[in-house]
């Protein structure tokens, strides 16, 4: 995973409520195999004007002006403005990859669903929660200013606007600490292999029908 | 001290508790399908890691097979969509490099993951099953505690066999009362989305208690847990009693003999006690719970379908009459019209949520001896796994569903997400007795209205949504 430390970044917004993780990257894009290449169908729905199909040549595809992502003030974004319970449905970190891929370091929003918000941490992308009077000063001013940019400080949890105010946010210590090292789940978790494995001799006596085996 | 269910389920899988809020879980079932799984069996093999504990794990093909006979039967080779079949190939092959459990494509035991898992006695009371499907909360039903995991986990769990989780908090919804007629489990569901929102349960395990919900069977609480990831939270469940030790007493995976005796007694212990503290409860009076049917494009844009559509006046602020305004143009629908005059085009008959048995027996019984509107251009029936479908066929189910002008087609998870070719058109409206109305689901354009199967069913032949009672029928519920 790719460390997060400090990020600055130009700031897109994506203004509704709900976003769902079949609108980030709808199903028929799932039949892949790969992690990776899924970022020029973020969205697709709503970015192209024509429907997607998996391995096809996206470049030529025609856009939708009026979505956001396509406009030229937003180019080159790398951190999403978005609204309650982003993220939610199904539990495709296909999802989480797409907004990888695409390019996002960042989301912020008022709430993300429990699934999203894993993955996305799991995959060097900081979900942020803030109040909603804050999102919805940020959809102001990013609406207002072209080039509206945020610096990201994850050791500090701050966020620095462009009129030099100083936010501060919260995240799981143990997430935060993954993120800024970079480091791999299971790489920690296999630290404490005794430990699960003194557990699992506590639980095969206690729970002798759960280790009986599959057979059909 | 007073303990819920969650926490019973949660002390009895906790390998450790950090200091930073963190705990690591042991997960004593993983369930694997052919699209979230791919990526993690690569991920183990390129850090040269192997499986923590092999005979946790089975797999089953599921949301990317092909619901047509003639397209199947010949097996994977044969099968017409190239990307399709690499992905269902990939699961064989990494369950024959691993060697994983697999029930292929065609056993008559294979179906949608969490038809198949219960049905097999692979998931039981009191067991941490993980599966990367959010619905994996269905399994909640049994009292086992159920979560539906990311890629990354998937490959986490393979290696590790725990989770790394925090624990959430307990949400109570009781459902008091008796449902009134042709009212069923897929109605609760929705009612309880209804009423807290696609995000209200978010951190939180929610518990079905009440009497309304003592008298679902298992299949009509597996259809409650399943919903419970629309309403935000990560796992439903409901308490063991005698009809979740029926369910499973003669399940092919079920302990037997003294092994049964011992698990029966810890099975009996998971309810929540009496005094267990929630952290949030509501209750819903089971008989004022009346057919529900989604107008909008998220599971919470819900209501009876004695009722309308909302107008924008009724809404609380932008946000709300932004949301509405966006869902009424994508659904094709105006504000304040009523519920029964909206035409579907299609019927979908299937899914995690109702493709169980008993849903097909509900929707049977509204069908029997009746016609599909002409207005209606699909309706396909597509059960949960190959064993519901030969109960079914048992029953006579499907002469009913083929007489009445449906599809009867082979077990998966079919126009439900829409990535095999059963799908909506751009535009086409559909009465789906699926989980999900988000825009596109079921195909790109298409327009969704989740319902109960008798509720679908009723659609079908009168050509919009009707109450049960004026289809002329009297259904059970289910």
């Amino acid at each position: 995973m790719k460390p997060f430390t400090v990020h600055s970044g130009l700031v897109a917004p994506m203004d509704r409520a709900n976003v769902d993780t079949d609108l980030m990257i709808p199903k028929q894009f799932l039949k892949s195999i790969k992690r990776s290449g899924f970022g020029p169908n973020l969205f697709d729905e709503l970015r192209y004007l024509d429907e997607g199909v998996p391995n096809a040549d996206n470049s030529s595809r025609p856009l939708n002006p009026d979505f956001p992502l396509n406009m030229p003030r937003y180019q080159g974004a790398s951190i999403l403005l978005a609204r309650e319970n982003f993220g939610c449905g199904s539990s495709r970190e296909h999802a989480a990859w797409a907004m990888e891929d695409f390019g996002f370091r960042a989301v912020i929003a008022p709430s993300f669903a429990d699934i999203f918000r894993s993955n996305a941490l799991k995959n060097g992308i900081l979900p942020i929660a803030l109040a909603v009077d804050q999102i919805d000063t940020l959809f102001s001013a990013l609406h207002a200013e072209e080039g509206y940019t945020l610096t990201i400080d994850l050791e500090a949890c701050t966020i620095l606007l462009p009129n030099g105010a100083l936010w501060s946010f919260e995240i799981d210590a143990f997430r935060r600490d993954c993120l800024l090292k970079g480091l791999d789940d299971i790489g920690i978790t296999l630290q404490r292999a005794d430990a699960i494995r003194a557990f699992e001799g506590q639980h095969r006596e206690r729970f002798p029908w759960l280790f009986e085996g599959i057979v059909l | 001290m007073a303990k819920t269910l969650y926490d019973k389920l949660w002390d009895a899988h906790l390998v450790e508790q950090r200091d930073d809020g963190t705990a690591l879980i042991y997960i004593d079932r993983h369930l694997l399908h052919e699209v979230t799984s791919p990526q993690a069996f690569e991920g183990l093999t390129l850090a040269n890691r192997d499986l923590w504990r092999l005979s946790a794990n089975l797999a089953v093909p599921d949301h990317n097979v092909s619901t047509l006979k003639s397209e199947r039967e010949a097996g994977l080779d044969a099968l017409p969509d190239a990307v399709s079949r690499v992905q269902l190939q990939t699961l064989d092959d990494n369950c024959e490099a691993f060697d994983v459990v697999e029930i292929p494509l065609n056993d008559v035991r294979q179906g949608i993951v969490h038809v198949m898992g219960p049905e097999q006695g692979a998931v039981l009371p009191g067991m941490t099953v993980v599966c990367g499907d959010s619905h994996t909360s269905t399994h909640g039903a049994a009292g086992a505690l159920a979560h539906g995991i990311g890629t990354s986990e998937v490959e986490h769990v393979l290696a590790t066999q725990c989770l790394i989780q925090r624990k959430m908090n307990n949400f109570r919804v009781e459902v008091t009362g008796r449902l009134p007629e042709g009212a069923t489990a897929k109605d609760i569901a929705l009612a309880v989305i209804g009423e807290i929102g696609t995000a209200g349960g978010t951190g939180y395990a929610l518990e079905f208690t009440g009497s309304a919900i003592c008298e679902l069977s298992m299949e009509g609480r597996m259809t409650l847990c399943n919903m419970a990831i629309e309403a935000g939270a990560r796992c439903g469940l409901v308490a063991v009693d005698e009809v979740t030790l029926d369910y499973f007493r003669d399940k092919p995976l079920a302990p037997k003999g003294a092994l049964w005796e011992s698990a029966e007694a810890w099975w009996r212990t998971l309810h929540s006690d009496e005094g267990a503290v929630f952290d949030r409860s509501i209750t819903l009076d089971g008989a004022a719970i009346a057919p529900q049917v989604t107008w909008g494009t998220s599971p919470e844009m819900v209501t009876s379908v004695h009722g309308r559509v909302p107008t924008m006046a009724e809404m609380p602020d932008e946000t709300a009459r932004l949301g509405l305004s966006r869902a009424l143009e994508y659904m094709g629908l105006e504000e304040g019209m009523a519920i029964s005059d909206i035409k579907p085009d299609a019927v979908f008959i299937g899914s995690c949520t109702n493709s169980r048995i008993e849903d097909l027996r509900a929707a049977a019984r509204v069908l029997e001896g009746r016609k599909v509107a002409p207005s209606i251009r699909k309706a396909l029936v597509v059960p949960g796994s190959g064993l519901v479908k030969a109960q079914a066929e048992a029953e006579g189910l499907d002469r009913i569903f083929i007489e009445a002008g449906m599809e009867w087609r082979e077990p998966g998870c079919s126009m439900c997400l829409a990535m095999n070719a059963d799908r909506l058109l751009p535009g086409e409206r559909c009465a789906s007795t699926s989980n999900r109305n988000f825009e596109g689901r079921q195909g790109s354009g298409g327009r969704t209205h989740l319902v109960s199967p008798a509720m679908a069913a009723a659609a079908a032949v009168a050509g919009h949504f009707v109450p049960l009672e004026s289809a002329g029928s009297v259904v059970e519920g289910g």
